[in-house]
Parts: structure tokens; C-alpha cells; sequence
């Protein structure tokens, strides 16, 4: 990714110093220190579960659950039925739940429909399945877009839908998130789970994007 | 919203990885904070979607482009208004406290660990 850490342009004071002192973070920096030293203070947050939480969403809840359940979903006729009936207690099965108490909606692709989620108001996500939403599904384009557009934003994706297949657009709130099982690609009858789920792309949960074919292994 | 919608308003889209979750430590540390006091039943998360919504719209009103970069910031901002609301800290004493983050930044020489200063602390 070519997104660096920038500091400029939000100096929390305006005279240049010389360096002895070290460097004054940025303003978002420091009212986040603000609220945190004074919540740590009144014992409502503690500083190492914390730090648990951020390490559990960068590098542990993320789109790979989703991926499980999706490879599950299309191993398994009953786990899929379970699935597309009761989004939140089929996926708790494989141990990822929510914390926010919200439920989870599964909605199947098929040939004839197409599943797109967006969250209009700001950027409701299936945080226990997917991690945290990526940059473009919280920006404003892509939040209004989904809504008025939908045919053009999956081809600005590069999913090209034919006229014949209906497209359902679904507004995610703080209680209904929803996530899409995407269809089985075509050519992968002798794969196991494992395998599968690498298929299982982000975008095709949100989607943006469809499941990828399978490498032709020569 | 009547403006004409531009097609090429997407911006660039991390599609070969899953792209970093956070981008600066801060964000990650607001994110958190507010998971925590949900968990500590200090407001619904309705309560808090309202609240992040509503700051996203007045950033919007206010000229922000909203293309997914400021949205920690929207974040935060609606997290110290849902706090001040609820009564759990009071404004003036998160102004006085990043003040004090201020001062005993530029008080303490490079490389040593930052620390409130007692008397800040109490103000």
C-alpha cells in the first residue's frame, strides 16, 4: 500500500521550535490521548485491552473468517441452509461473532441475482466476517453510488452483469449487517475448504467483486 | 442530493490487498475506545451510529470530500460529542488535557518517554 503516515499540516502549534523536544503529534493524535488518559483515569477503559482490541482487528478479524464460512457455505448444503437462514448464528458456529450485538443477513448470488451492500449513512460492516471496511466503502462516492448507480460501480470493479440478472442493492445499519455468499466459481468440484476459501476475495463478500477462478495448475 | 454524480469520483481502489485497517495509531485507538465504552454500556450502538452519521453529514456540509480518508476523524469527533452528550467527560476538560499532552511534549527531550506533568495532570 502507498499510503504513508503524513504529520504535516496538523501542528498542534504554530511556532517552529527547535527539535530538542519531541515532536508534538498531530491534533487527532492528541485529543485521542486526551480522551484516553482521562477514561483510564475513571477506570472505564484499560490501556491493555486496548491494545488486545487493535491487535485482534489488525492482524486477526479480517476478511478470511468470511472466507471460511463462504468455503463452508459451499461444501456444506445444510451449513449453507443454516447460513441463509441465520446469518449471525450460523457464522458463530465457526467461532467469529459480533460485538456490537448486531445480526448478520447472508444474501446468495446466483446466475439470475447479483447482491451488492453498501452502507449509505456512514459505514455499517460486517466487522466479525469481513474486519473493518476498507477506505473506498466509507467514502462518499462509493456510499451514494451504490444507491443511484449500482450497474456502474461494479463495472468501475470490473463486474460486468448481464441485463438479464437482477441487481439488489443492501443498505447496512447498526443492527443488520449484511454480507454477500458469492457464487461457486465454475471448475472447482475437487477442491477442499481450505483451497476454496482462497477464492474468497473481500470484494465478492461485498459485492464488488465475484470469487476467483481457480489456478490451472499445469 | 442534486449535484450531477461524477462517475470518475471513486477514488483509486486498493483491489490487490486487503489494504491497511488502520492508518495511523490514533485511529486504531479511537476505534478501540469506542468498541470499549459500548462494551461498557455507556451508549447503545444505534446511539453511536446516529452520532457518526450525523458528523459525517456535517463534514460533508462542510465541504469535506468524504473519500474514506477523514473518516477517523469523523469518527473521533462523534465520539468526543457522544461522550461530552452522555456527560461521561466534560469538554473543557478534554481541552485542558490535550493542552497538557502539548506541554509535556515540548517539555520532554526526544526520545524519553512522554509524561503528564502532576500539576497539568490536575488542572
Amino acid at each position: 500500500m502507498g499510503e504513508g503516515h503524513h504529520h504535516h499540516g496538523s501542528q498542534a502549534h504554530g511556532e517552529d521550535h527547535d527539535h530538542h523536544h519531541s515532536d508534538v503529534p498531530s491534533d487527532p493524535a492528541l485529543r485521542v490521548k486526551a480522551l484516553e488518559s482521562l477514561l483510564v483515569e475513571k477506570g472505564l477503559v484499560d490501556p491493555a485491552s486496548l491494545d488486545y482490541l487493535i491487535d485482534l482487528y489488525e492482524t486477526r478479524i479480517g476478511p478470511r473468517n468470511g472466507a471460511r464460512v463462504v468455503a463452508r457455505a459451499w461444501t456444506d448444503p445444510a451449513y449453507k441452509a443454516r447460513l441463509l437462514a441465520k446469518g449471525g448464528l450460523a457464522i458463530k458456529e465457526l467461532g467469529y461473532e459480533g460485538r456490537q450485538g448486531e445480526d448478520i443477513v447472508v444474501v446468495e448470488n446466483t446466475p439470475a441475482v447479483h447482491n451488492l451492500v453498501v452502507c449509505t449513512l456512514c459505514s455499517c460492516y460486517p466487522w466479525p466476517v469481513l474486519g473493518l471496511p476498507p477506505v473506498w466503502y466509507k467514502s462518499a462516492p462509493y456510499r451514494s453510488r451504490a444507491v443511484i448507480d449500482p450497474r456502474g460501480v461494479l463495472r468501475e470493479f470490473g463486474v460486468e452483469l448481464g441485463g438479464e440478472v437482477e441487481l439488489r442493492v443492501w443498505d447496512s445499519t447498526s443492527e443488520v449487517r449484511y454480507m454477500v455468499l458469492p457464487q461457486r466459481p465454475p471448475g472447482t468440484e475437487g477442491l477442499g475448504e481450505e483451497s476454496l476459501a482462497d477464492l474468497v476475495t473481500r470484494d465478492s463478500m461485498i459485492g464488488v467483486g465475484l470469487a476467483l477462478a481457480p489456478k490451472v495448475t499445469a | 442530493m442534486a449535484t450531477v454524480v461524477d462517475l470518475d469520483a471513486l477514488p483509486a481502489i486498493p483491489r490487490d490487498a486487503e489494504g491497511p485497517v488502520f492508518r495511523e495509531p490514533w485511529e486504531a485507538q479511537a476505534f478501540a475506545l469506542t468498541v470499549k465504552l459500548h462494551e461498557a454500556c455507556l451508549f447503545t450502538w444505534s446511539e453511536w451510529a446516529a452520532a457518526l452519521s450525523q458528523e459525517i453529514a456535517r463534514a460533508q456540509a462542510e465541504g469535506d470530500p468524504d473519500l474514506g480518508a477523514t473518516y477517523y476523524r469523523h469518527w473521533l469527533a462523534a465520539l468526543e460529542r457522544l461522550v461530552t452528550a452522555k456527560r461521561v467527560v466534560d469538554a473543557a476538560a478534554l481541552g485542558q488535557r490535550k493542552q497538557a499532552w502539548i506541554q509535556a511534549y515540548e517539555r520532554t527531550p526526544h526520545g524519553q518517554p512522554v509524561q503528564l506533568a502532576i500539576d497539568a495532570h490536575r488542572r
